[in-house]
């Protein structure tokens, strides 16, 4: 009986010195199946236990379970040491070289022209505007006629236009013609108020310079109903261009000449590069010439079906390029359509 | 237009700074792109902003008016003179100088009056005269030739003024000089250059300008006087016209100035034409250019006496339409009038155009005596048109295109004769001829106020409405709540009716200022709101495509047939659509002659030049191409085109895959778009589009559509291009058909609880069976239950048989319930049964 008690602390001893001395997971390992393993010395000495007296049987088979668990214990803290080694040996070894590049992802880019032109859409949408598109080539009578350039007209001197080889037929110099479009489509022959935007490419019959382009974006704006008056477009256009610049953007509005609108303004907000102060992108004169607009011409109105005594509107003219050409600092309007990845890249 | 400040002081009292000035005719539509200061400083005005003016500001003590009392010999050098300045100090200051326009006063003794200039001080800074780049001089004491010399008497380019260094400034005499004024106060001033709309005919003049000046604040205007010393035989029995085209000369008046002598004009005269950027000539040619940009009236001379050589005695004006007759023109430019161009003639021809430029062969010349002055009216189109057709154009054309009142023709014919008179002397002849059939009516305008709150939305009273058309001019009565506006009689632009109204409408606001007009938000009814499913859709591409790594151009919609053509191989028939093209008939360049019929063309060119810095690239277009079947409007379908070249991946330090893009990654790109659309009848067949490899290429067919082509650029469009690096992998799709395809709505499957089952297969089957074909055949004999197929190797060679390729896919079997393993091997074998009946396949083992 001594015999195998002294057993149980010898191997209790043996084993906790030798755990003492482990420092790797793979040791640790193999003391366990030494130990704690199924042909290990824990089974080996339970399956003793018949050898023993009847008496003895009891405290024995105790006392070998009680070594189990000390045993699994000691292991167990064991492996959390060694985890906990290992893990900081790792922490303290795994460096890389942070500065190295990242592996490439290519994004494709949307044109810059696209994202404001988008920016427009969302802006103008809030207002209730939306988007009325219509065609390029266009017959000079929706072009000029109709938006009151008279044929000859010196109002037309204003517009250098591309003529095609068919007589009549041109491409469209402005988006204005939309008008005329969105009022036979949507204005119920003169009975419904629109509020749409006009969208597209018009083409001038200019040289392509870094500051003159002969096809650009434009934007334009149609209002309609039976009580549109100026201090609304007045409102509208500042209400646009406290979310196109900034909140607190200063707007002044000043005379102008559009054949098709009458009254008409030009629309220029406080520069926001330089608050107003006078810098090089504003020639010094603190602001910025954002718009073209006015009250719908009454001929124009007449012209789209609608009673110029009753019903009334207002119009604006926005050019997005130059609004990208002005938030970007973009001084040569032909990076536009050059569509160089250096240049599309950086949006 | 440049108008000088001082000029316009003329005719209205300005008693604020030019920059607010400036300021004011800009917010009522006069725009002032630009202010130039001679000789006085700029001023900082609070809230306003002008570019800083480099210019010379001329010092008030050192730079004063000069009296030059006597001009000596330099006893040293012939072409040196010495100028004795009187510049109100107590004794004279000598003054070195070289200027040529004092030599004819050496050695004239004491002069009386004395000769008028600026005379600059020891230590003023003036612009170096011989520099021809701006360059500021201080003036120091320094010996000229021996003889000591501190101050300086100064051309006008010493100064600023203009870029004159030929001689010194001679003013013309004035008793009320005194000598040691400032200089600045002599001839100090601002010039306000002013961009005219077209509808500002009325104030395309200083005194137009000033008109405006004097409505916006609020002053009394000085008319010009229009008075004539008329002492010569009648005109009557000495000159006549005939209109014959009413409607394009409205108005014809001639008056006669007899034995006057053509020279110099003043100095007064030169410098304001100088100013408003006019070469002075002589006194008679200068005065027409004098009242054309003051009253706005053009003015025509003749020499008198080379009109009756070709007439004889009392020579006939002629306003008639030329039919093709030649002339040489005062800009020494021989010219053919053509039909409906209207113009000056004569017994023996024509004698220039109407309105816009005249002859050589009447001009005035130094030996000119007798002077016939034309003033007429014009019809504003035609004067255009013919400008336009004639590529010419003059002050008087420009003017008169923009509709030049007839009333102005009489005034301008007085006050230029008389001008004529006093500047060269001479015989006005009694009286003018003045032929007027067609005097327009004047126009009148009733205006209730009601229409001024209606368009305005601002609250002013009718009396205050009245106030402003009255400071315009407009001779105003009030009648209840309407007003009454009869139009001055020099403007063309206000129309009758409701036109008229807006027209009056436009001026109240202009001048009671559109700072004035409240803000507000729109209160007005808001109309249907309807969405733009088109744009919505075609937004959503761009992203698909953008975030499938492509970036987005937005080329020229200009081509050239040649260009287009560059698609097609030589020999080969064109795939591109059959249709005309919009053809310019005024291109800016050579290659931009027509609109496009495609967009690969431009996204090929892109290529090209982005290939110098991009080996690698990945592109797509959306845009219109137009195309014109016919007489009339083209289509203007929208289509997408994709060009991708280059590596597949970007080249990194960690390796990534630089093998160049092939057709699948190009199919793998419409793939994707056309599954991000949630349009699910894709279909692919062999390529028959010849810009396309044929090989290499398919044609992609939705709903059994073609909606257009893709896959790799034939090599020989390549070499067109010259994009001959790498393969080019492009597609151009109709947008509106996959827009049409792409369904509004779409639902989702619930997702699948029960476990799936996987299993690969790989099948031996002839290299000419497509994969598509043992795919459709996998997926009809699997049924509902075979939820995926996934090829996911192609093999050939080793111990696949020869002419045979082995195409291993994964299949994934899943139903609503847990499968068997009965089940699946059912399925399997109806699959490996499909494909060896129908295929011909084999099992690989």
């Amino acid at each position: 009986m001594a015999e195998e008690v002294q057993s149980i602390k010898a191997v209790e001893s043996d084993a906790l010195s030798a755990l003492t001395s482990i420092n790797n997971e793979k040791s640790l390992a193999e003391w366990r199946s030494q130990y704690l393993g199924n042909k290990g010395i824990i089974r080996g000495m339970l399956s003793k236990i018949g050898t023993l007296p009847k008496e003895e049987r009891g405290a024995y088979g105790q006392g070998v379970n009680v070594l189990k668990n000390k045993l699994t214990d000691a292991y167990e803290s064991k492996q959390g040491e060694i985890e906990e080694a290992t893990l900081a040996q790792d922490l303290e070894s795994g460096q890389i070289d942070v500065t190295l590049p990242g592996r490439p992802r290519t994004a494709g880019r949307v044109h810059p022209s696209t994202q404001t032109l988008r920016n427009f859409y969302h802006i103008w949408a809030d207002m209730g505007f939306q988007v009325f598109r219509s065609r390029e080539v266009e017959l000079d009578e929706y072009n000029f006629t109709k938006l009151n350039f008279p044929p000859d007209h010196p109002a037309r001197d204003m517009q250098d236009t591309f003529y095609t080889t068919e007589k009549d037929i041109i491409l469209r110099t402005h988006t204005s013609p939309g008008q005329i479009h969105a009022m036979e489509q949507l204005g119920g022959n003169g009975t419904k108020p629109i509020r749409v935007i006009l969208p597209g490419m018009c083409y001038r019959y200019e040289q392509i310079t870094p500051r003159s382009e002969a096809q650009f974006y434009q934007v334009e704006g149609l209002a309609i109903g039976r009580n549109i008056r100026m201090s609304d477009l007045k409102g509208t256009i500042a209400e646009f261009a406290k979310r196109m610049f900034k909140p607190d953007v200063n707007v002044r509005f000043r005379a102008s000449y559009f054949p098709f609108t009458e009254p008409s303004m030009e629309v220029d907000a406080e520069c926001f590069l330089c608050d107003g102060q006078g810098c090089r992108v504003c020639k010094y004169s603190g602001w910025l010439e954002i718009a073209g607009s006015g009250m719908v011409h009454p001929n124009v109105l007449r012209n789209g079906g609608y009673d110029p005594t009753e019903w009334s509107g207002f119009a604006f003219g926005m050019g997005p390029d130059r609004v990208a050409m002005l938030k970007h600092g973009i001084d040569d309007i032909r990076y536009f359509w050059g569509n160089d990845l250096r240049f599309l890249g950086q949006f | 237009m440049r108008v000088p400040i001082s000029w316009l002081k003329e005719y209205v009292d300005i008693d604020i700074k030019p920059e607010e000035l400036a300021e004011k005719l800009t917010t009522a539509g006069f725009e002032v792109g630009k202010i130039d200061y001679i000789g006085v400083p700029q001023n900082q005005v609070e809230g306003i902003r002008v570019p800083p003016s480099n210019h010379l500001v001329w010092d008030t003590e050192k730079i004063l008016l000069g009296a030059i009392k006597e001009v000596k010999d330099h006893p040293d050098a012939d072409k040196l003179v010495l100028a004795m300045v009187d510049y109100g100090a107590d004794e004279l200051e000598q003054c070195v100088t070289g200027a040529p326009n004092l030599f004819a006063y050496k050695g004239k003794g004491e002069l009386n009056p004395p000769l008028w200039t600026a005379f600059a001080m020891e230590g003023a800074q003036v612009w170096d005269g011989h520099s021809d780049e701006q360059k500021l001089m201080t003036l120091k004491g320094k010996k000229l030739r021996g003889i000591y010399n501190k101050s300086m008497v100064c051309s006008e380019k010493e100064l600023g003024i203009t870029e004159e260094h030929e001689g010194i400034i001679l003013l013309d005499n004035d008793d009320d000089y005194v000598a040691g004024t400032p200089f600045v106060e002599v001839l100090g001033d601002v010039v306000l250059d002013i961009e005219l709309t077209p509808n500002l005919g009325h104030g395309f003049s200083v005194l137009g300008v000033a008109r405006e000046v004097a409505a916006l604040l609020n002053k009394e205007l000085r008319e010009p006087s229009y008075d004539v010393v008329m002492e010569g035989a009648s005109i009557e029995e000495q000159a006549d016209v005939d209109i014959q085209e009413p409607d394009l000369n409205p108005r014809f008046t001639l008056t006669l100035l007899k034995d006057t002598e053509v020279k110099e004009s003043p100095y007064w005269m030169r410098h304001r034409l100088q100013l408003i950027g006019q070469r002075p000539i002589n006194n008679i040619v200068d005065v027409t250019n004098y009242i054309t940009f003051e009253i706005g009236q053009p003015l025509h001379a003749y020499d008198y006496d080379e009109l009756v050589k070709r007439n004889g005695e009392n020579p006939t004006l002629v306003t008639r339409l030329a039919e093709d007759e030649n002339i040489e023109t005062l800009d020494e430019v021989k010219r053919t009038i053509g039909a409906n161009q209207i113009m000056v003639a004569d017994s023996q021809g024509t004698l220039g155009f109407g309105g816009i430029i005249g002859g050589a062969e009447t001009e005035i010349s130094e030996n000119t005596k007798n002077v016939l002055l034309e003033a007429a009216a014009w019809n504003f189109i035609n004067i255009r048109k013919t400008q336009q057709a004639q590529k010419v154009f003059t002050e008087a054309g420009t003017r008169f295109s923009r509709n030049v009142h007839p009333s102005r023709a009489i005034l301008g014919n007085k006050r230029g004769i008389e001008m004529m008179r006093q500047l060269g002397g001479g015989k006005i002849a009694e009286g003018i001829i003045d032929k007027y059939p067609n005097q327009p009516e004047a126009v009148t305008v009733e205006l209730p106020i009601s229409e001024v709150h209606r368009l305005l939305g601002i609250e002013v009273s009718i009396q205050e409405a009245a106030d402003v058309l009255s400071r315009l001019q407009f001779d105003v009565t009030i009648e209840g709540d309407v007003i009454h506006a009869t139009t001055p009689d020099y403007r063309t632009d206000i129309s009758t009716g409701i036109v008229g109204k807006a027209d009056l409408v436009e001026e109240i606001a202009r001048i009671i200022g559109y700072d004035k007009i409240p803000t507000t938000i729109m209160a007005d009814e808001m109309p249907e709101q309807k969405r733009n499913r088109r744009l919505e859709v075609e937004e959503e591409i761009r992203d698909l495509l953008v975030a499938l790594g492509l970036t987005e151009n937005i080329s020229y919609r200009f081509s050239t047939p040649e260009a287009e053509a560059k698609l097609t191989p030589k020999g080969a028939k064109s795939s591109l659509p059959e249709a005309d093209y919009v053809t310019l008939a005024n291109p800016i360049a050579s290659d931009k002659t027509v609109l496009r019929h495609t967009l690969l063309t431009n996204l090929l060119i892109n290529a090209t030049n982005n290939a110098r810095f991009n080996e690698r690239q990945q592109v797509f277009e959306i845009g219109n191409v137009y195309l014109k079947h016919g007489a009339g409007l083209p289509d203007e379908p929208g289509r997408i085109a994709i060009l991708m070249t280059g590596a597949r991946e970007e080249k990194d330090w960690a390796g990534g895959d630089a093998s160049p893009v092939d057709f699948y990654d190009i199919k793998g790109v419409l793939e994707a778009l056309v599954d991000g659309l949630h349009i699910d009848n894709m279909e692919v067949t062999r390529g028959e589009h010849s810009s396309f490899h044929p090989g290499r290429s398919a044609t992609l067919h939705i709903k059994n559509k073609v909606v257009g082509s893709f896959g790799e650029l034939h090599p020989r469009v390549a070499q067109n291009f010259g994009l001959t690096e790498h393969p080019v992998m492009i597609a151009e799709l109709d947008m509106d058909a996959l827009i049409s395809a792409s369904p509004d709505l779409y639902g989702v499957e619930a997702l699948p609880t029960a476990p799936p089952v996987l299993e690969d297969i790989a099948l031996v089957v002839p290299n000419s069976t497509s994969a598509g074909q043992v795919e459709a055949i996998i997926r009809k004999a699997g049924g509902t239950l075979l939820r995926d197929v996934k090829l996911f190797d192609v093999y050939t060679g080793g111990s696949i048989e020869a002419g045979h390729k082995s195409l291993a896919y994964a299949l994934t079997y899943q139903g609503d319930e847990t499968l068997s393993d009965k089940q699946v091997k059912k399925i399997r074998k109806k699959i490996i049964g499909a494909a060896e009946h129908q295929l011909g396949a084999k099992l690989r083992a």
